[in-house]
């Protein structure tokens, strides 16, 4: 759907910012260009709908070159979502969202009706749509931007930093629903973000970028955790990657038994068999269980089997009833696993031998 | 000095084509400011090396004395109303410019960039984001010229015009006060009214600003 083929990028101060990019972005999913700041990943992005044009090197999107086309026109093909949402602050939140239907002359009515539909999409209520900007709070306004960005049905959807501004709790919820609309939607996203857990949760894919321009490794997240290209992809993953890759997996395929008894501490359920606490047979002591259910991810499991007294993890269904229990040792076990699956399972040919080792060892590992 | 009311009521429709007058050149000097320094403002806004020179210039232009203004203008278009309101433009040039030059830098980086990334075209972002978002500190200026221009009338009382201004060279020349101080009133409330509207005319324009963040 977008491709880069050797672009570059030289400012005329001499920088360079985009070194010989070459990359293909399948249609559908999300790619998230990640990097510290002047890697060059949002001036790549900006790239994409001309908001700067290429030293050198061709840029396709569906396949047209993006330096044959008019560049307004181009942009109104694509969706922006601009940092900081970059909303027009004269405008009403409705004629924010309607900017681009009607720079392409749907007209008011039809541009204004395809804007409240989008702002129940995105979650905000019609009441909303007839304030400011700066009458909603950061999180609103960033669902704004979203819905501007998608109000022409744009097949690309173009996001820097979208999500930078807003506090960690609104942030996850914009997350959420960004997956959940894509799910829906399924665009074509280039998403660029400095924060790599952003990345690891959106993305389809990641490129990593290192200062200079340079394209280090995309890869599908869980791959580019395990195995990271060079030493810079590891450690701007972070010491924890391989927590970080446990975020990926989620507790569904993981086994459970029923909760053992006499063991000292005992699972405390209410009449509809939710877990409420844990109580130490002995002392009467409590301690607050928190339980998981199938679409939890392997990390939240390992953080709460190290929190649990008895190393239990409480497992429950969607309605919040009991389904059984997971012990330490099998979340522990599951969660290596995970990472070999994750070393291994997108091998190419050629670099096969780098990790037959792992291979190997993952065989044995299934067989036992 | 006490007022011949008399005077004033044998008069009402003497005051009134007067003030009307008054308003007149001074509303026209403010127009043809405007339609000049817009273009002006918007070439010093987006060529920098251009800012420094008409901003200048018309700082340059507005420390001539205003009577050497009208003398210099009589021989071009004489002993009109047209000479007033040149004179008067020149002067609301100044304040008209560097407003609208401000309110064009006061929109932020952010927005024109949106309007950019959304396909919006350069002239369509001035009409439709860079000039509203910089109306606020145009309304500013344009009512600072508004009222500079209503008191600086009187001053083309020297070359037969100057509405409201013929009164106080009447009453001086009679040593009649009640005319002085009509014109003096009249003056003050004209420029009072005028501001008033002006106000009015932006909270109009700018629903935007009016409106705080609800809880």
């Amino acid at each position: 759907m977008i491709q880069f083929d050797t672009v570059h990028k030289r400012f005329p101060n001499g920088t360079t910012a985009v070194h010989d990019l070459t990359l293909d972005m399948p249609e559908g999913g999300v790619t998230v260009f990640v990097g510290s700041s002047g890697c060059g990943k949002t001036t790549s992005l900006r790239m994409i709908n001309r908001m700067v044009d290429p030293t050198s090197g061709t840029i396709r999107v569906g396949g047209r070159d993006v330096l044959e086309q008019d560049a307004a026109e181009l942009r109104r093909s694509i969706g922006y979502v601009i940092q900081q949402s970059g909303l027009f602050p004269h405008r009403t939140v409705l004629d924010n969202i309607a900017t681009v239907p009607l720079l392409l002359g749907w007209g008011r009515r039809k541009a204004r009706a395809r804007a409240a539909e989008l702002l129940e999409t995105v979650g905000l209520t019609a009441e909303a749509g007839k304030r400011y900007p700066h009458q909603l709070s950061g999180g609103q306004q960033q669902r704004v931007g979203v819905a501007r960005a998608l109000a022409a049905d744009p097949p690309v959807l173009l996001m820097d930093e979208p999500f930078g501004a807003v506090d960690p709790v609104v942030r996850t919820q914009l997350q959420d629903e960004l997956l959940r609309l894509q799910q829906e939607l399924n665009k074509t996203i280039v998403f660029v973000t400095h924060d790599i857990d952003e990345a690891v949760r959106l993305g389809d894919r990641i490129a990593v970028f290192r200062t200079g321009g340079h394209l280090v490794q995309c890869a599908p997240p869980a791959e580019l955790l395990a195995r990271p290209a060079d030493d810079f992809v590891a450690d701007f993953l972070g010491a924890e990657r391989g927590l970080k890759l446990l975020s990926l997996t989620t507790l569904a395929d993981v086994g459970q038994g029923p909760a053992p008894e006499g063991t000292g501490w005992e699972l405390v359920l209410d009449a509809a068999r939710k877990p409420l606490l844990w109580r130490d047979e002995g002392t009467s002591a409590e301690v607050p269980v928190r339980p998981l259910r199938d679409s939890d991810s392997l990390l939240s499991a390992l953080n709460e089997s190290i929190a649990a007294p008895g190393g239990l993890v409480a497992r429950v269904d969607a309605d919040g009833v009991l389904t059984g229990v997971t012990s330490r040792d099998e979340i522990h076990d599951r969660a290596g696993l995970a990472h070999i699956a994750a070393g291994t399972r997108l091998d190419t040919p050629e670099d096969a031998g780098d990790t037959s080792d792992t291979a190997v060892h993952e065989d044995t590992d299934v067989a036992s | 000095m006490t007022i011949d009311w008399s005077w004033i009521s044998e008069h009402t429709s003497d005051l009134t084509t007067l003030t009307l007058s008054h308003l007149q050149a001074a509303l026209s000097a403010v127009v043809l400011g405007l339609v000049i320094s817009l273009p002006l403002a918007v070439v010093a806004h987006r060529v920098k090396p251009l800012r420094g020179f008409l901003l200048g210039f018309s700082n340059v232009l507005f420390t001539i004395p205003s009577i050497a203004v009208f003398v210099l203008l009589l021989p071009v278009s004489g002993l009109t109303r047209t000479t007033t309101v040149i004179g008067l433009t020149i002067y609301t040039l100044v304040v008209l410019l560097r407003n609208t030059v401000e309110g064009l830098d006061s929109v932020p980086a952010k927005t024109k960039e949106a309007a950019k990334a959304m396909g919006t075209r350069p002239l369509r972002t001035l009409l439709t984001v860079e000039l509203p978002l910089a109306l606020p500190v145009i309304m500013a200026g344009v009512r600072i010229a508004t009222v500079m221009a209503i008191s600086l009338v009187s001053v083309a009382t020297y070359i037969g015009d100057g509405g409201l201004g013929q009164l106080f060279t009447d009453g001086f020349q009679r040593n009649f006060p009640t005319p002085v101080i009509a014109g003096v009133v009249l003056t003050l409330l004209l420029a009072l009214a005028a501001d008033a509207v002006l106000v009015a005319v932006q909270y109009v324009l700018t629903p935007w600003t009016r409106r705080r963040r609800s809880a």
